[in-house]
């Protein structure tokens, strides 16, 4: 999800097949497929894919909203999803195309029905937490060996990001991420839709202000690997990409993901078809494509997230469904929590509220 | 019938991409945010005739203007785009101007060669040439490489993600908008001005002051508008090289329609900050027009 808040969205089209082919538009996050499941869906379906991508939510949303956005296939989240739907962009999935529904994965799709009733329009692509990245021999060397790498007190007491300043704290810059994992830390309701609530969170993003580097969504992943910063608050499968190209670099980073122990947020990507889409046959191929369990499997093992699909598990690597990270326990999954859309006048307040917390006006 | 055409052909441009956009933009902002495609309400239904137009007209209204006036977001981040934009409009002119006129100094064999020097950025993206100054700018930087090798520094300067690397920034990009204008305004200069000017005991100094500036004022302010007016709704710049302490108001802008979908705010704030922008222009215009009429 959300690989690089660049502002710009980059195109891979492919241009295999046979020009006269039928095509298919996706449009997908950055960074978040095998692209060999790409020619391998040409190759099985005879449709011609165009495949492009974007880096936030809001450039997709804005663009659905505006209409005629020529896609046959989206990947918003959960929340905007939901608001989507409200605002008529979807149309209904025919399930009656789509057999290898049977293969979704029951406890992922009965917590995406609060965004999508009866998951009618959406079909679940991946999913992943927001919590804490930790470059560990830092962190211990500052705070000690007890070091709370798994609790929002790590960066939202102020006392610990004082002294962690000094080797870097970087968070997302993605309110609807950053204001739950507040509230969550202050012991409130993560998904409160009352200003007076969400209020609460100024004064502790206001105490800690001075001793984060930078927000920003995706310069946390060179970031961490590097040795640059050694905290951050962002996605899972982000941190673990950082984990992993600081491995590679053998530079003596040792990076650690963990969902904050109050809680952590749980959100997903879904796949939807725009109502206004021109292939909506083509759609609903890519669709079941994606939901073979051997493509899906694939795919998170490609970009290490999980995904709603329980077939896939089998083909999974080992890297992937052993690592409570990626794939948590039963308990862990408990501890999640999911979040609602924020109504036009509440969105006011937050982004006004962000806006204060990152450029103090 | 001929003339008429040669005033109509303007007008009609005008008409078309500045003006009907305006009143698209106009018309949104006295819309109402809903959750719809396109996410505004009322929409005009033409289909209703003369009834429909009229109950559409009823429902607009300048909410949306006073809300701005409630909130010192919205002035302040349109004062400090002002003072970045007039500020790295100086700037560029200051490092524009002697380019220019070296060029107009240059020999006419030359001349070809270093305008083509002057417009061969242009070639490449502007958003990669924005890119490469990250790359230039940032803590690891070339720039700090490069001083702390000289050992004029010995702790790494932080430009990038401040104000000071979006007026490199700015400077950077719209130099060749300065530079071009004031080079073909010297370039057409008549230089046995300056040599009557020597005859007639002027120092070069004061000759340079009294003849070659007011003769390239049209090429200066030409220069100015070229750079003042895209710098001051700039987005990519501040967004890529400042920090998130930059406040402008083309940041502002996006968050309104990004952040909060709020497409008839977002317009209030572009209306407002086009009517900055021509309410000066044509003051300025019509000042120009007196002074050449009292002149003559």
């Amino acid at each position: 999800m959300r690989h690089q808040l660049l502002t710009m969205t980059a195109t891979i089209a492919l241009m295999a097949g046979a020009a006269a082919a039928q095509e298919v538009r996706v449009y997908n996050w950055s960074d978040y497929i095998d692209e060999e499941l790409l020619a391998k869906f040409e190759a099985e379906t005879g449709l011609k894919l165009i495949y492009d991508v974007f880096d936030s939510n809001e450039v997709l949303e804005t663009k659905l909203l505006a209409g005629g956005s020529g896609y046959d296939v989206v990947v918003p989240s959960g929340t905007f999803l939901q608001r989507q739907i409200q605002a008529g962009a979807f149309q209904k999935l025919d399930k009656s195309k789509l057999p290898n529904l049977s293969n979704m994965w029951d406890v992922v799709s009965s917590r995406t029905e609060q965004y999508d009733p009866e998951n009618a329009y959406s079909i679940n692509y991946m999913w992943g937490t927001t919590g804490i990245g930790v470059n560990v021999g830092k962190v211990t060397e500052i705070l000690g060996e007890d070091a709370p790498i798994d609790s929002l007190s790590l960066i939202f007491d102020p006392a610990n990001a004082e002294k962690l300043a000094a080797c870097g704290i970087m968070m997302l810059d993605a309110p609807a991420e950053m204001i739950p994992a507040a509230l969550k830390f202050l012991g409130e309701d993560p998904n409160s839709h009352d200003p007076d609530v969400i209020a609460k969170t100024e004064p502790v993003f206001m105490a800690i202000r001075p001793y984060i580097q930078k927000f920003h969504s995706s310069e946390y992943i060179n970031a961490l690997a590097n040795g640059d910063i050694c905290v951050a608050l962002g996605w899972s499968g982000d941190v673990l990409q950082a984990r992993d190209r600081a491995a590679e670099a053998e530079n003596g980073v040792e990076i650690a993901y963990n969902a904050a122990k109050e809680g952590a947020q749980m959100w997903f990507d879904q796949m939807a078809i725009p109502v206004d889409a021109p292939n909506v046959e083509g759609a609903h191929a890519f669709l079941n494509f994606i939901m073979d369990a051997q493509n899906m499997a694939a795919a998170s093992n490609y970009v290490y997230y999980a995904n709603g699909n329980a077939a896939s598990k089998e083909f999974l690597v080992e890297d992937v469904i052993g690592d409570p990270a990626i794939y948590p326990s039963e308990e862990a999954l408990n501890n999640l929590f999911t979040t609602t859309p924020w109504d036009a006048g509440v969105q006011r307040t937050v982004t006004r509220l962000w806006t204060k917390i990152k450029s103090g006006t | 019938m001929r003339r008429f055409i040669l005033i109509a052909v303007p007008y009609l441009w005008l008409l078309a991409l500045f003006l009907v956009p305006f009143l698209i933009v106009l018309k949104i902002s006295l819309s109402d945010i809903a959750l719809s495609i396109p996410p505004y309400t009322p929409q005009l239904d033409l289909s209703a005739g003369w009834d429909g137009i009229k109950s559409f007209l009823s429902e607009l209204d300048f909410e949306n203007f006073t809300f701005l006036t409630q909130d010192p977001l919205y002035w302040k981040a349109y004062v400090s785009s002002l003072q970045i934009a007039a500020i790295s409009t100086l700037l560029t002119l200051l490092v524009g101007y002697p380019i220019a006129y070296g060029m107009a100094q240059a020999p006419d064999e030359w001349r070809p060669t270093l305008l083509l020097l002057v417009i061969l950025p242009f070639w490449t993206s502007f958003l990669i040439r924005v890119y490469s100054w990250i790359g230039i700018l940032s803590n690891e930087g070339f720039l700090n490489q490069f001083l702390l090798w000289t050992g004029i520094i010995s702790t790494p300067l932080t430009i990038l993600n401040t104000n000071t690397a979006v007026y490199i920034g700015i400077v950077y990009t719209y130099l060749p908008f300065m530079i071009l204008p004031i080079y073909s305004a010297l370039e057409k200069m008549d230089g046995s001005l300056l040599e009557a000017a020597e005859d007639l005991g002027c120092s070069r100094l004061s000759a340079f002051w009294l003849i070659t500036i007011p003769l390239s004022k049209a090429g200066i302010i030409a220069g100015c508008f070229l750079v003042f007016i895209p710098a001051l709704g700039e987005f990519v710049i501040p967004s890529l090289l400042g920090g998130s302490d930059t406040l402008m108001i083309g940041k502002v802008l996006w968050e309104e329609f990004f952040s909060n979908r709020d497409w008839p705010v977002a317009s209030a704030v572009a209306v407002i900050l086009l009517l900055i922008l021509v309410i000066p222009i044509v003051l300025f215009q019509r000042n120009e027009q007196k002074q050449r009429e009292m002149d003559q």
